[in-house]
């Protein structure tokens, strides 16, 4: 890193003038900054030089970054599993950018938090649409942590259930995450792959993907009523994006809706921050973790929204808590929000259009290749999907990465690939063209 | 800030549209092959695919599509924009005012950090890519962790958390695993002051721990004499946040960090309260194992009206062999966050860390003395972060008529263009009104919020009426909170 070329007497965040300081410490009645901490035992009071970097200028910083950005190689991405490359409009970095949205707390303070709270409203209401639930949250850190609520709240709603089963269908990061979240609190959880099979009487809750982990959409027939018929609730962990033209959580007959909204042109940031949902049917509102925002009325009848069956940071219900969730991920909510106003019901359709006719095209010509066999012949898929590979995998990706492709990820022996709307003819051709190359 | 009474849905017209999709670049013949006739759909199906030819309908059997009509908002691009910006203007943020929400560190959010947040070199990177494709991402982690562990005096961090309570919830995992991974099974229970941030029993309660509760005493500091006959091969550890929600160092820290090692459990540090210890003090070295820091309140990531955050977890030696155990979220946290915290850290560098911590604690001493004539102070002595007032001296009570309470004057702040401080917390005091200046406000904005509160003293004083019926300038006035969380409308 560059030798610092800052100038030391100041600094842009801290407006403090010698002068300033002088004036306060004799309003406070101490002799100078130090004296401030004359209540911290000499020991704790740390003397040594910080091992930080010098202090670089804003100019040095940007540049800095700059440098870093440039160490990683910019790929196509032709890989899902939980983070999908969909197209983010324009419009969405320019609105949740608005410092009126960006540096605001979370909306506790009422009469002056009437921005963040309707939008809320307004992602909750699509949160149900999308889902058919029938109240939904104010959102999640992300899906895989919701799963891990979802079942949580499963297991407050039904009395004396301690036990839930998990699909093993469902996502690697999402089964890691739920095995960490309950495994604490002593709740007993069953990996099944047929969740049917580990049903029970001391079941509280079970959860299964809309879509697996290899991308074949999932006929959950005559689950709900198995699950129901043995007294438990039923979740169903989703693509929100999806769900513009796959059947609803509802229409299945599920009593939960979870997933991750970053399908919703939250770019994919090496992670985060994405943010989750969580949805259900009105019997279980008042398990709902986390915060939830509701119209009201104010003293002269105006329309305004308030936080109903709150837990706020200080007044979350202590150690009767069932989660300990209290702000969520508003701003990336506002952005799902904005993503979903501005595509309505036709333009998410046409997104899944697109980027279904991408991934069958690019699975019928990865076939032609010779180079892989189908791995779930006549399963449907949407976007993401898995072939059997027939060629060495460590070459394959290595020739994928050198031309510029993140692909062909290995899953459970298989190899799995995704192609969202962003994805060109172009781009699909050059990759089975690099597929061809690969030695057999 | 004028008042705006649309939502997105009531700006709906069919057919309108706000999105730019390229058309398909595959012809006829490369689009996938029939699974099934268009006789088989039924009408709704018909209707929601309806037009051009659908590769959704070709490609998945017809009972696995969606049956009910999707209704969302049909808008143009400039129909969102406005809307956007109409219900943008009913906020405020730290860029529209003074914000001394107590516990909240609501510090001034540097640009240039938004501006390396959103760069293209990071954005596009998929969280499941090979490492040697991401060395600059893993170089921002290894350097905010090598930062992050200077600064607090632990070993290593990891940064899955999205929150503080995520954090706090991440830390205790990692408490029952050290116990765990000695066979020390019995260790159940978690000690909590009285003054402790609600999540800290929330958290311990969610990871399937017992809350013992120990008192402070008439200093607001934790008495240590209370906590030695709650010490014993039961416990797993005490969460305490230093200085406390009171703003008070816990002087006894060497003392309680003896005594709970003694007896085999850990310190957690509620890094909540960070802020004044920034440049100055490291909670490694007052004994702590365990500790969760918030990004967005110390290290000035902006609050995103409720996130997203971030609520990196550190440790010390003994519990550094279980760092990577509990998988909190999916990927590798909140990573946008984590680019702006480096960037300020870096801008910060050895040289600026060392005034932060004191300049807030110089800006919450200042309003503290420059207040008390006016308001209740509880406990006099210095402060660091912020402190809690017990409400007004004179709140101008009298004949039966009622006097100003804190929710009044938090309030009435409004009207004055400052938002409320923290109110009603902690609650070992009733009338607590909590307040947090940070480092970057100055002294002349610090000067205008301490005449306003005067003012609204000798307001309540004179007639508590004007405090009552406040705010009068917001876009709207005080909610019927009470009926909405009875009987909530939550879906229209």
């Amino acid at each position: 890193m560059l030798k610092s070329q800052t100038d030391m007497s100041g600094f842009a965040y801290f407006p403090h003038t010698e002068d300033d300081i002088r004036v306060m410490l004799e309003r406070i009645g101490v002799r100078s900054l130090d004296e401030l901490y004359s209540d911290v035992p000499e020991p704790f009071i740390y003397k040594g030089e910080y091992d930080l970097p010098d202090a670089l200028s804003e100019q040095q910083v940007r540049d800095f970054f700059e440098s870093l950005g440039k160490k990683n190689t910019q790929l196509k991405v032709f890989v899902g599993q939980g983070a999908y490359d969909h197209y983010t409009p324009a419009v969405i970095p320019y609105i949740t950018s608005r410092s009126e949205f960006l540096t605001a707390y979370t909306p506790d303070q009422c009469e002056i938090s009437q921005g963040t709270r309707r939008y809320i409203f307004e992602w909750q209401r699509m949160v149900c649409r999308l889902t058919g639930m029938d109240v939904a949250n104010a959102s999640m850190y992300d899906g895989p942590s919701a799963a891990a609520e979802a079942l949580r709240m499963a297991v407050a709603c039904t009395r004396k259930r301690n036990k839930v089963i998990v699909s093993t269908k469902l996502q690697q990061n999402v089964l890691d995450v739920v095995s960490s979240y309950l495994k604490y609190p002593d709740i007993e959880v069953v990996f099944a792959w047929d969740v049917l099979s580990a049903l029970g009487p001391d079941v509280a809750g079970v959860i299964v993907p809309s879509i697996c982990r290899h991308g074949v959409i999932q006929d959950l027939t005559g689950i709900a009523d198995a699950v129901h018929a043995a007294g438990a609730l039923l979740i169903e962990y989703c693509d929100p994006s999806a769900l513009a033209v796959l059947k609803t959580p509802a229409e299945w007959g599920a009593d939960i809706a979870v997933g991750d909204a970053q399908t919703l042109g939250i770019p994919l940031c090496y992670g985060g921050p994405y943010v989750g949902f969580l949805a259900c049917r009105n019997e279980y509102m008042r398990k709902l973790p986390g915060r939830i925002v509701g119209q009201a009325g104010d003293a002269s009848g105006k329309r305004c929204f308030v936080l109903t069956l709150q837990a706020r940071e200080q007044h979350i219900r202590r150690e009767k808590a069932t989660s300990n969730i209290c702000s969520n991920e508003s701003l990336m909510a506002l952005w799902a929000t904005v993503y979903l106003s501005l595509m309505g019901p036709e333009g998410l359709r046409k997104v899944n259009e697109l980027s279904c006719a991408g991934a069958h095209y690019l699975y019928d010509e990865l076939l032609k290749t010779g180079r892989f066999e189908e791995a779930f012949p006549g399963k449907p898929f949407l976007k993401e999907f898995c072939l059997k590979p027939l060629v060495d995998v460590e070459k394959l990706q290595q020739k994928l990465l050198d031309a510029g492709f993140f692909a062909a990820l290995e899953l459970d022996g298989y190899v799995t690939f995704c192609v969202t709307e962003k994805r060109t003819k172009e781009e699909i051709d050059a990759l089975v063209a690099v597929v061809k190359e690969v030695e057999l | 800030m004028k008042y705006y009474d649309k939502l997105i849905f009531e700006l709906s017209h069919p057919g309108r549209t706000g999105y730019s999709l390229p058309s398909c670049s595959l012809s006829a013949a490369e689009t996938p092959g029939n699974v099934q006739s268009s006789a088989e759909t039924d009408n709704t199906a018909a209707r929601l695919f309806s037009g051009e030819q659908s590769f959704v309908r070709e490609s998945v059997p017809n009972h696995l599509l969606r049956e009910s009509i999707l209704e969302l908002p049909e808008v143009s691009e400039v129909d969102v924009v406005r809307h956007y910006t109409n219900l943008s203007q009913m906020n405020f943020g730290v860029d529209t005012g003074f914000y001394p929400l107590g516990s909240c560190t609501m510090k001034y959010n540097p640009k240039i950090n938004e501006e390396i947040a959103s760069h293209p070199l990071f954005a596009g990177l998929h969280p499941l890519q090979p490492d040697e494709t991401v060395k600059g991402a893993r170089e921002v982690i290894e350097g905010l962790d090598a930062a992050l562990a200077a600064i607090t005096g632990m070993k290593h961090f990891t940064f899955l958390p999205c929150a503080g309570a995520h954090g706090e919830l991440t830390g205790l995992m990692l408490m029952r695993e050290y116990h765990l991974a000695r066979n020390d099974n019995a260790r159940t229970k978690v000690i909590v002051p009285d003054s402790a941030h609600g999540t800290n029993p929330a958290s311990a309660a969610v990871c399937g721990l017992q809350i013992v509760e120990v008192k402070s005493g008439a200093d607001g500091l934790v008495d240590v004499e209370a906590l030695k006959p709650l010490l014993g091969p039961d416990v797993a550890g005490i969460m305490m946040t230093n200085p406390n929600t009171l703003g008070l160092f816990e002087r006894q820290i060497g003392e309680i960090a003896e005594l709970v090692h003694e007896c085999g459990g850990l310190l957690y540090y509620d890094g909540a309260n960070m802020n004044p210890l920034l440049g100055k003090v490291r909670p490694g070295d007052m004994g702590f194992d365990i500790m969760h820091l918030n990004l967005h309140k110390t290290f000035s990531t902006p609050h995103g009206g409720g996130g997203p955050g971030s609520g990196p977890v550190g440790v010390g030696e003994r519990v550094l062999p279980y760092l990577n155990i509990p998988r909190t979220s999916g990927f590798h946290g909140n990573f946008g966050v984590m680019l702006r915290a480096y960037a300020y850290i870096l801008m910060l560098g050895k040289q600026h860390i060392k005034m932060a911590g004191p300049l807030a604690t110089l800006s919450a001493n200042y309003i503290k003395e420059s207040l008390k004539d006016c308001f209740k102070l509880p406990i006099a002595s210095v402060c660091k972060h912020e402190f809690v007032f017990d409400g007004l001296i004179n709140d101008g009570a009298r004949d039966g008529k009622a006097g100003a309470t804190t929710l009044d004057v938090a309030k009435r702040l409004l009207d004055y263009g400052f938002h409320a401080p923290t109110i009603y917390f902690p609650l070992l005091f009733h009338q607590a009104l909590m307040i947090e200046p940070t480092e970057t406000e100055s002294l002349e904005t610090l000067d205008e919020f301490i005449a306003v509160m005067k003012k609204i003293a000798a307001e309540a004083a004179e007639d508590p009426d004007i405090l009552h019926g406040a705010p009068h300038n917001a876009p709207i006035g005080r909610p019927d909170e009470t009926s909405a969380a009875r009987n909530p409308i939550l879906k229209a």
